[in-house]
């Protein structure tokens, strides 16, 4: 019985021997090395290009300005696009850190030399630049937004009167709750290689889907999906900034069909802060109304986040307040404010990542007010059907996550005033975990071989999330093979399409493809030795009528049909499965922390998580992913930030020095992860949900109220810095 | 003193001896990457601000991206290709899989180069001494207590063993 | 980078002949270096690489009672050393506390206090509005983001801060920078090292072109000694203040306090006036340790975003106070 199983991933080989390939890893006989220069300004029009300098750089072979850059035949608007802009089409600049040339070299020595000789004259316009993070200031720059194909949910949703309830409410809370920009710094910066054969090209990029690559790029140069390939056999870290195509993959392209030569281009680490998206600076105000119980009569939730000038990038921070918690009313608004900035986009968690920063905070002053245990507060308004809809959920254990995640951390039994360890003040606070269900369709084809091995094939991609391991051990499970028998190949626009690796999706949709796929080769296996499909079982290499003590090895029965192999073909498609059913996953974290209030440090000391998201397929890989994101959770609300200079128009730091992510030292040992005993049985056949963004909600809520606790300072404003704590 | 725009670097890595020529500007890293091909130490930031980069010269771990390739002139070099014996994994190597301290993989070669040397450094003490040691090696999938458990053990079988 | 020419010297006095030369740098750990050569905050035509030199990682006790540490002597190294652990704690754990364990594997000694400010602007890989990077541009700190800049000696020209925790430790230590030049060495106090911006922004520390620290100087011990590093993560991130104390104790009396803070200004800040206050003073007397420091806190000038530093200078000072005095044997 393989899946369920903590078996060890199977891709461990490749890595820690440095086998495995990233798309910067690769090369290509004649190959020029790509470099951008990118606009020092956030709005305006370039006028003039010399690139005298940069041509007599040795090495030097060519440098691309929108002068040379061809038109594309279509407009991009929306997915699989990160924005609807191309750079190098004219001489608009639309925000600092936009290429505006391309330098190409022998070398990458001789690129990056003369990709800071090109001498380029620019007219500035006035730029739109964020106003200050204050409610009173965004509630009059904010827009409705507009829809150009960025909006997953809708920017508006009410239910009752949750205004008049709110005024009227016995306990009121209203708070306004901020974040800052921050990036999501994958450690591999993203490459693509390009490569053209007559009007076929052949494209390796670090990327979370293969096929929206290759669908974008094809739609893009107005050649037929079949004449674009893209491979991409190991993405070294997304966190949804590789999720949709961002210029680097186009412009590859376009040089490389220029110059006829193959064209590997590298980000580096500065180019990250620009040709790629952010979470956006997102402000929102919560208002929490309910009786002398806590029971929740209003939820009022207003949400505006920064975005380009070019698109609406809506964080939907309203989705937490709308799903969560029961309540007979609610108002929610989302608005967008636009200025001279790089388009955002998603980033582990989104949604109900920052909204649960906003409600979660909240709910622990609503609490506080109460003289309540916090923990109680989120049991007396659970929701046992979805809050807007009233639809039922397909499966929710949320109860036994609280009281399992109390348990672990010990949550009934904690000193109510905070202790003290030596300069040290402990506090303790807990949040509500939540993330929606996302599904895309996927195919997959498995090949089962006499020799009793199996080889899975997918066009869904690795980002670390153990897929490489998750998808062999659903094959082993139905085939009775050992998992190392089964070998999964991936990351390839000639595999059977998949969907992205992207919201917390691919387990249960590629996953379920997968099994489809093996339980079709175990149907025509069972024919094969005159058994019903339906009543065939596989364990040990045999084949057998289930319960059935003997069994046929796989190999004689193929020998005696005179097969080599068999191939079954499998696809999930979403709409056939828990159609009027809500789908979401939940959790609760509670954590200890340390304050130091005269030296304004915080420092975690203990974690407690615990989730209801269906079957798990293999502990090992979810305990990482769940404790990765709770780690991001403790970036977001300790660190991480990307200041932003409004005279400038930029970034300022656009480098791992001056903005902080969290090292080794910061995570303690102490961190248990609990996943409640559950399979949803109508999310999907895989009986689980995804579990790769749900880990980093509620963390930044939880530490904040964890904080309030030691010190009895209410932080409202990410990230908690020594700035905020010093005494 | 003779000063050169373009020089032939003569140095072993992973106990094979190269003459690799190189532009002044080239960095160990480079060198390993671009002109070897050895492309298992990676380039994460280019800066020395997140150690995907780390290799051993003459023994200690450094980040290949802070060194001129002209500056490793007869130096011996060892990069996460050269740790496993005969196709047998390093003991590191094993304990990273052994504890899942590795979800991308991207900065795991310099996980594994950082804590074959901490050991060997002796600094693998406590758990916060080891925390605190590899704390030049980013890792943004966040496997870091997963890392921590697989320098421990591999640490307790070198002292053991 | 742009292109450039290397060499090796091959003793000190191939360094210092060719070092004064136009547009020449040197080129000790790199883990500077390279990275002002990627940013164009250095240009060099000619870079000399010292690996070569032999003996000048040496560290030795002096005749007189006291310690010389070679210059190209590797941050780990001197951290690690017994006599260094010992006799200068503070300057131990300010190296243990810098960088990462990979960078102190190169990063030399006598590199690490020429290391130039962490501040933003001049970080950033386009050249902004920065006056240390291009006299006259402008200082876009001053009105900008600047939570981390100076609060002391800073100028309308500059308010960038100087990094460097061993140079700080060292500024608490009284230690000399050993120096040859071609024209013939000195020995700079550590107080006069590094150079306030004033109207010469674009100058960070007193070396002449072509001069090269070859040792450090420490007289006498300081054991009663502890090194202080505030940031908002726990390691491998620059300080947003620092402080390190050396206290002479008599029983739990404080006979001579040597206080520098790090990161508050563009040198180690050292707090005479604290320092004053504090003699005769008792190690636990908080009441007392902390009036001594606002004497030297009082003459922080703040910028828009960074009055937060001026408590959290205080206090990084008051502990490192506690911690020093309590260092046992």
């Amino acid at each position: 019985m393989s899946i369920g199983e903590p078996i060890p991933r199977i891709d461990g080989s490749i890595k820690v021997t440095g086998a495995a390939r990233y798309t910067a890893d690769l090369r290509a006989p004649n190959m020029l090395h790509g470099v951008f220069v990118t606009a020092p300004l956030p709005a305006g029009r370039v006028i003039a290009f010399d690139k005298g300098h940069a041509l007599a750089e040795p090495g030097v072979v060519r440098v691309l300005t929108h002068e040379d850059m061809p038109r594309p035949k279509t407009t991009i608007a929306g997915p699989p696009f990160a924005h609807s802009f191309l750079p190098l089409q004219g001489d608009e600049i639309r925000h600092e850190g936009q290429p505006i040339a391309m330098v190409l070299g022998e070398t990458l020595e001789a690129a990056e030399a003369g990709a800071r000789k090109v001498d380029v004259r620019y007219a500035p316009t006035t730029a739109k630049t964020p106003v200050a993070p204050l409610w009173s200031e965004l509630d009059r720059a904010a827009l409705a937004p507009k829809n150009t194909g960025y909006f997953f949910f809708e920017p508006e949703f009410s239910k009752g009167n949750a205004d008049q309830n709110l005024a009227l409410a016995k306990k009121r809370v209203e708070a306004v709750y901020s974040q800052p920009s921050r990036h999501h710094n994958p450690m591999e910066p993203s490459a693509v290689l390009a490569l053209w054969e007559g009007d076929a090209l052949t494209l390796y990029a670090s990327t979370q889907h293969v096929y929206g690559v290759q669908m974008g790029l094809a739609a893009l140069f107005a050649i037929p999906p079949e004449r674009v390939r893209v491979i991409s056999k190991h993405t070294g870290g997304a966190f949804g900034v590789k999720g949709l195509i961002w210029p680097q993959e186009a412009l590859a392209a376009l040089a490389a069909k220029i110059v006829s030569r193959p064209v590997r281009v590298v980000l580096s680490r500065a180019n990250m802060y620009s040709f790629l998206g952010y979470q956006p600076r997102i402000v929102q105000k919560i208002g929490l109304g309910a009786d002398e119980k806590g029971a929740l009569a209003a939820v009022t939730h207003d949400v505006v986040n920064l975005t380009s000038v070019t698109d609406d990038f809506i964080e939907f921070a309203t989705e937490a307040s709308k799903s969560l918690y029961a309540t007979r009313s609610m108002r929610l608004s989302q608005r967008a404010e636009r200025a001279h900035v790089a388009m955002p986009t998603a980033m582990r968690a989104p949604v109900e990542g920052p909204g649960l920063w906003a409600l979660e905070s909240g709910m622990d002053e609503l609490a506080v007010d109460l003289g309540v245990d916090p923990l109680d507060l989120r049991l007396a308004n659970y929701a046992d059907a979805d809050p807007a809809t009233g639809a039922p959920w397909s499966s929710k254990k949320l109860r036994e996550a609280y009281e399992e995640g109390a348990r672990l951390f010990g949550w009934r039994t904690r000193p109510p005033a905070p202790q003290r360890d030596g300069d040290w003040v402990i506090g303790h606070g807990m949040a509500s975990c939540l993330m929606g269900t996302f599904r895309f369709p996927s195919h997959a084809h498995v090949t089962l071989r006499r020799d009793g091995t199996a080889v899975i094939e997918a066009g869904t991609q690795d980002i670390g999330t153990g897929t490489l391991t998750i998808l062999p051990q659903i094959v082993a499970d139905v085939l009775g093979l050992l998992s190392s028998k089964v070998k999964l190949t991936l990351g390839d626009t000639k595999l059977p399409e998949a969907g992205p690796t992207y919201g917390s999706s691919s387990t249960m949709g590629v996953g379920a493809a997968v099994l489809a796929a093996a339980q079709d080769v175990r149907g025509k296996l069972a024919r094969l030795a005159n058994l019903l499909p339906e009543e065939a079982a596989m364990v040990d290499g045999r084949i057998s009528r289930t319960g059935a003590t003997e069994g046929l090895p796989i190999a004689d029965v193929m020998d005696q049909a005179g097969e080599s192999e068999i191939v079954g073909t499998g696809a999930f498609d979403p709409a056939q499965h828990g159609a009027g059913y809500s789908m979401r996953t939940f959790g609760a974290v509670f954590v200890e922390v340390g304050v130091d209030r005269a030296l304004g440090l915080l420092r975690l000391r203990r974690v407690v998580g615990s989730y209801s998201v269906g079957r798990i397929v293999n502990p090992r890989t979810a305990r990482a992913q769940l404790i990765g994101g709770i780690v991001w959770g403790w970036g977001m609300a300790a660190m991480e930030q990307s200041p932003f200079d409004s005279a400038l128009g930029r970034f300022l730091s656009k480098n791992l020095a001056g903005v902080a992510i969290p090292v080794n030292a910061d995570i303690p040992s102490d961190i248990a992860i609990h996943c409640v005993e559950e399979i949803d049985e109508k999310a999907g056949p895989i009986g689980g949900k995804g579990i790769g963004e749900l880990g980093a909600t509620g963390v930044a809520a939880a530490v904040a109220n964890a904080v309030f606790h030691a010190v009895g300072k209410r932080i409202r404003d990410l990230p908690i810095t020594p700035e905020k704590l010093v005494a | 003193m003779e000063f050169r725009s373009h020089l032939t670097v003569a140095l072993r890595v992973n106990g094979r001896r190269y003459e690799v020529p190189v532009d002044t500007r080239t960095t160990l890293l480079d060198l390993l990457r671009e002109h070897l091909e050895l492309t298992g130490t990676k380039k994460g930031c280019n800066f020395g601000e997140c150690g995907a980069c780390t290799v051993h010269l003459n023994g200690r771990r450094v980040n290949g991206c802070m060194i001129l390739a002209a500056s490793a002139e007869g130096a011996e070099v060892t990069t996460i290709e050269g740790l496993a014996e005969d196709g047998k994994l390093h003991p590191v190597q094993q304990a990273f899989i052994d504890h899942d301290a590795f979800q991308c993989g991207f900065c795991t070669p310099g996980q594994v180069m950082s804590a074959v040397a901490l050991i060997r450094e002796g600094h693998a003490r406590s758990a916060a001494e080891i925390r605190e040691w590899m704390s030049g090696n980013l890792c943004r999938c966040s496997s870091y207590p997963q890392i921590l458990s697989a320098v421990e053990a591999a640490a307790s079988q070198a002292t053991a063993g | 980078m742009q292109s450039f020419d290397y060499g090796h010297a091959a003793d000190i006095g191939e360094a210092l002949a060719n070092g004064d030369a136009p547009n020449t740098v040197f080129l000790a750990g790199g883990t500077e270096l390279l990275n002002w050569l990627r940013l164009g905050v250095a240009k060099p035509a000619r870079v000399i690489d010292l690996a070569r030199l032999k003996g000048f990682a040496d560290i030795t006790r002096l005749p007189g009672g006291g310690l010389r540490i070679g210059a190209l002597a590797r941050l780990n190294d001197v951290a690690l050393n017994d006599d260094v652990a010992r006799d200068y704690p503070v300057l131990s754990q300010a190296i243990l506390k810098s960088a990462s364990a990979q960078l102190r594997n190169l990063a030399t000694i006598g590199g690490n206090p020429l290391q130039k400010t962490r501040c933003g602007y001049f970080r950033a890989e386009e050249t902004l509005p920065c006056n240390k990077r291009k006299l006259g541009s402008g200082c876009s700190a001053l009105k900008g983001i600047n939570d981390k800049h100076a609060i002391f000696g800073w100028s309308e020209a500059c308010v960038a801060t100087q990094p460097s925790d061993p140079a700080t430790a060292l500024s608490a230590l009284d230690a000399l920078y050993v120096t040859e030049h071609k024209d013939g060495g000195r020995r700079i106090k550590a107080e006069d090292l590094h150079t306030l911006p004033g109207d010469t922004p674009h100058i960070d520390n007193a070396l002449r072109d072509g001069e090269l620290i070859v040792g450090i100087e420490l007289v006498g011990a300081a054991r009663h000694s502890a090194y202080l590093k505030l940031r908002e993560r726990e390691s491998y991130e620059f300080a947003i203040v620092s402080a390190a104390v050396a206290l002479d104790l008599e029983g739990d009396r404080i006979l001579r306090a040597r206080i520098a803070l790090g990161s508050v200004a563009h040198k180690p800040w050292r707090l005479n006036q604290a320092e004053s206050a504090l003699s005769g003073v008792a190690a636990n007397d908080t009441a007392a340790i902390r009036r001594a420091l606002d004497a030297s806190l009082v003459g922080a000038k703040t910028l828009a975003h960074n009055a937060y530093k001026v408590r959290l200078a205080k206090n990084a000072a008051e502990r490192a106070i506690r911690l020093a005095a309590a260092r046992t044997w």
